[in-house]
């Protein structure tokens, strides 16, 4: 009860600089929203692209799943690997870890807002997208895409928490070392393509990032109209490879973290 | 007799300054000595002091006792708490309060100080009277609580700095240089306000500064450390004894500091 209390403490500040910072807000979202469209339209452009009848209906939702399923894992990668990112521009770093809070604690408190935050803004780019073109998701399992996605978060906040270690390592350049990492994720995980269109070594790779399942899962909920019951066998990998990728993230933070204070990095001035 | 409220014990801390040098490849690794075996004891309900140089160690040694460093040798136990070893149970006794003032700047003095309270598991309600109430008695007026850091001035950011390291009500208070920025009354409300919490609270305080006067008024004891080492710890009166004794006149706090850490500083000078 009073852990859950402490990891208010992350949400309230992330809400609040959500308000204070809403004009960054607002280009990040219009960001994301033009980004969504352009890769959809390339999908509408196909036609006229190759001079060939296509399945255009097919290949916008196609794209569209893609670049709204992204745009929903890389905010849970961002928000958390943000954590301590945050801390640091601001300069509040010392104070939040000298708090008697357990980095789980701080985590749980940051996923949860991760996800909340992540839904509501992936929403509003769907509604806006698909005012754009006319979807069919007729045949569609939303609830087998709502569990897949739910499990397919469990190891973004993972893969976030690792990332969160850079700022603590770098406290120039680690917040741009994330990007690097969601761009290698993006290129590997079949977002925009099926992951067979990769170079064979690549593929070997992309097998090894969870958003290939998600993403190939959800094509499969939203295109194909797969059952559930035969999505359950990767929901399960999801979670189990999702919880490993976590705990794996803690140990390292938690090493880092020694490490940080052995050299004092945590410190900023004063 | 009770467990002190701190106990150092041969305490170290270098670091390691990577020097880039002209040439690649040759990166010089320089050391840094920021303490170089500190043992000292602080009694509970004591305001402890460490004068000292800039660079003498005087922050470093509280990040050690905060938790934000570890040592590199020796050891350190607040209320019998290890601090590497019991760490959280040292984090709920203690707060820091240091000179710069770090906040979310786009956020409040309420909306941080709220932060804090939660990051300490304070029930809100609560904590906001409490931070209204240490605002106030700190000279903050009610209508800055609510807008933004960013457009307050330094010694009021460092005000509600101040009232962050209160807020939690520690056992162990660490100020590094709380009243530097701050005009004489606001000095004197911060410094009321140690002894307060000290009387009400059963506080014990571990106090940097560069003021002397403000060490000799609030200071029972006063170590002063020159280049990572103590050099001299005493009370004030003590201190100012023993060296208008060598000089034959009544001596300052602040003559003692010249007296102590000058020397080394001619010597240094000598060797050039
Ligand atoms: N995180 C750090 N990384 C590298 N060197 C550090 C770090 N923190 C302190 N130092 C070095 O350790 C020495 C002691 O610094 P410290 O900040 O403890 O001095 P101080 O007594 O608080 O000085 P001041 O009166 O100026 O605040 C200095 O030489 C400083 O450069
Ligand atoms: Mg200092």
């Amino acid at each position: 009860m009073k852990e859950m209390r402490v990891a208010y403490a992350f949400i309230e500040r992330n809400i609040n600089l959500i308000k204070r910072y809403w004009g960054w807000e607002v280009v990040w979202l219009i960001y994301s929203l033009v980004n969504s469209l352009a890769v959809t339209y390339i999908g509408a452009g196909m036609e006229k692209i190759t001079g060939q009848t296509l399945d255009t209906q097919y290949l916008i939702t196609y794209l569209l799943v893609g670049t709204l399923i992204w745009s929903y894992l890389s905010v849970i990668f961002y928000s958390i690997s943000e954590m301590i990112a945050w801390e640091r521009w601001e300069g509040t770093i010392e104070y939040t870890f000298m708090a008697p809070v357990s980095r789980a604690t701080h985590l749980v408190g940051t996923t949860l807002f991760a996800i909340i935050y992540g839904i509501l803004r992936t929403l509003v780019i769907l509604i806006i997208v698909a005012s754009f073109f006319n979807l069919d998701l007729a045949g569609a399992n939303l609830p087998g895409a709502v569990l897949l996605l739910l499990a397919g978060s469990v190891s973004f906040v993972g893969l976030g928490i690792v990332a969160a270690v850079l700022p603590l390592l770098y406290p120039e350049r680690g917040a741009q070392m994330t990007n690097a990492a969601a761009a290698i994720l993006l290129l590997i995980s079949g977002v925009y393509y099926p992951v067979e269109t990769l170079p064979a070594w690549l593929q070997v790779v992309s097998s090894a990032s969870p958003a290939t399942y998600v993403i190939k899962g959800m094509r499969g909920c939203l295109l194909h109209g797969q059952s559930t019951r035969s999505l359950l066998s990767i929901v399960f990998i999801l979670i189990a490879a999702g919880t490993a990728v976590i705990m794996v993230g803690l140990f390292i933070f938690g090493r880092v973290e020694r490490y940080a204070k052995r050299t004092g990095r945590l410190k900023r001035s004063g | 007799m009770s467990t002190p409220a701190l106990e150092i014990k041969q305490v170290s801390k270098v670091f390691i300054k990577k020097e880039r040098a002209k040439r690649f490849l040759n990166k010089k690794k320089e050391k840094v000595v920021a303490l170089s075996g500190i043992s000292m004891s602080v009694s509970r309900r004591e305001i402890f002091g460490v004068l000292g140089p800039n660079g003498s160690g005087k922050s470093t040694l509280i990040r050690l006792l905060s938790t934000l460093l570890l040592p590199d040798s020796g050891t350190i136990h607040i209320f019998g708490h290890d601090v590497e070893k019991e760490e959280f149970a040292v984090k709920r006794l203690i707060n820091r309060v240091s000179v710069d003032a770090a906040f979310f700047k786009k956020f409040s003095p309420l909306e941080n100080l709220a932060y804090a309270a939660r990051l300490y598991g304070m029930p809100i309600r609560q904590a906001r009277e409490k931070m209204r109430k240490i605002m106030l008695r700190l000279g903050l007026k009610e209508e800055t609580f609510t807008s933004p850091m960013e457009n307050m001035s330094r010694g009021m950011q460092q005000k509600v700095a101040v009232a962050r390291g209160f807020l939690t009500s520690p056992t162990l208070l660490l100020l590094d240089e709380p009243t530097t920025g701050l005009d004489p009354y606001s000095k004197r409300d911060v410094q009321a306000f140690v002894r307060e919490i000290r009387e009400a609270h059963r506080a014990t305080i571990l106090l940097t500064t560069h003021d002397m006067e403000e060490a000799d008024r609030l200071c029972d004891r006063i170590a002063i450390i020159d280049e990572g080492k103590i050099i001299a710890l005493d009370t004030p009166q003590g201190l100012k004894r023993s060296v208008s004794r060598r000089n034959g006149q009544d001596a300052t706090l602040e003559d003692v500091f010249i007296e102590l850490t000058g020397k080394k500083m001619e010597e240094k000078e000598q060797d050039k």
